[in-house]
């Protein structure tokens, strides 16, 4: 099953649920997509809610590295909400820990944007 | 689609050169590593190092060629499963990867695929094949109470 994204708004915040498994071929472009989409429109605080991801393998990685530097770039700020465990371990694996910021809860996430 | 030779503990499988064939490789070597007893962790280890190796064999090696084939053979016994995978590509040499984990590539969107597999595996070489194309070997080694 390939990734599904649905967006909502939390206050100036849009929070992308995913949901499935992102790797080549599997809608590792999705994310730059709607990334695009969403700064186009003038949406620039993004928090990515992970909860729903099963599946992560290194273009999955590469797609959510490109969503980021492409907001960052964009002068928005990217940050990834409930983190499996298997998505944390490739962020260590790969020391990409260091670039994300990462939150347990929602309301902390979305406050921090602010 | 594919040529299939199985024994006492090899699974030996030509694949074409196209992305159904890193699923049917992940699930070829996740039905041998199930039957060793593998638990869930390693089986989601060994997946996705399995499924980094043919992405490589299959895109950056035979580069989507329908006149190319990747070459998948699993072995499962004395408690070590061992994979390997060879494609009929131009040769490649790990070392000119550029370090993932360096501060100037943290950003770079590829090139992770190598630290992966060395993460999740426990042995990992790559090698030239004769007399074109590159073999990668790689090893799990089952945890001695797991043994069947």
């Amino acid at each position: 099953m390939s990734v599904k994204l649905t967006t909502r708004q939390v206050g100036d915040v849009t929070v992308i649920d995913a949901n499935g498994r992102i790797t080549l071929g599997e809608g590792s472009t999705t994310f730059r997509e709607l990334i695009k989409e969403l700064l186009a429109a003038g949406n620039k605080k993004i928090l990515i809610n992970m909860a729903d991801i099963t599946y992560i393998d290194s273009s999955g990685i590469g797609e959510l590295v490109s969503s980021y530097t492409t907001t960052t770039n964009a002068a928005g700020a990217l940050k990834l909400l409930s983190l499996g465990k298997r998505v944390k371990d490739l962020l260590q694996i790969t020391k990409l820990y260091t670039v994300f910021e990462t939150f347990e809860d929602e309301a902390a996430a979305v406050g921090s944007f602010s | 689609m594919s040529d299939t030779v199985s024994g006492n503990s090899l699974i030996d499988h030509l694949l074409d050169s196209n992305l159904g064939s890193v699923d049917r490789a992940e699930e070829i070597v996740a039905e041998a590593a199930t039957s060793m007893g593998f638990d869930e962790e390693d089986l989601h280890k060994i997946g996705i190092a399995i499924r980094e190796c043919m992405v490589n064999a299959v895109a950056h090696g035979n580069r989507y060629s329908a006149k190319k084939k990747v070459r998948l053979q699993v072995w499962t016994d004395t408690g070590r499963l061992v994979v390997h995978i060879g494609d009929e590509g131009n040769g490649f040499e790990a070392v000119t990867v550029p370090d993932p984990l360096a501060q100037e590539n943290l950003l770079k969107h590829s090139g992770r695929g190598l630290l992966m597999i060395q993460a999740f595996m426990d042995e990992f070489i790559v090698r030239k094949r004769d007399p074109a194309g590159t073999e990668v070997r790689l090893v799990k080694v089952l945890p001695p109470h797991k043994e069947f």
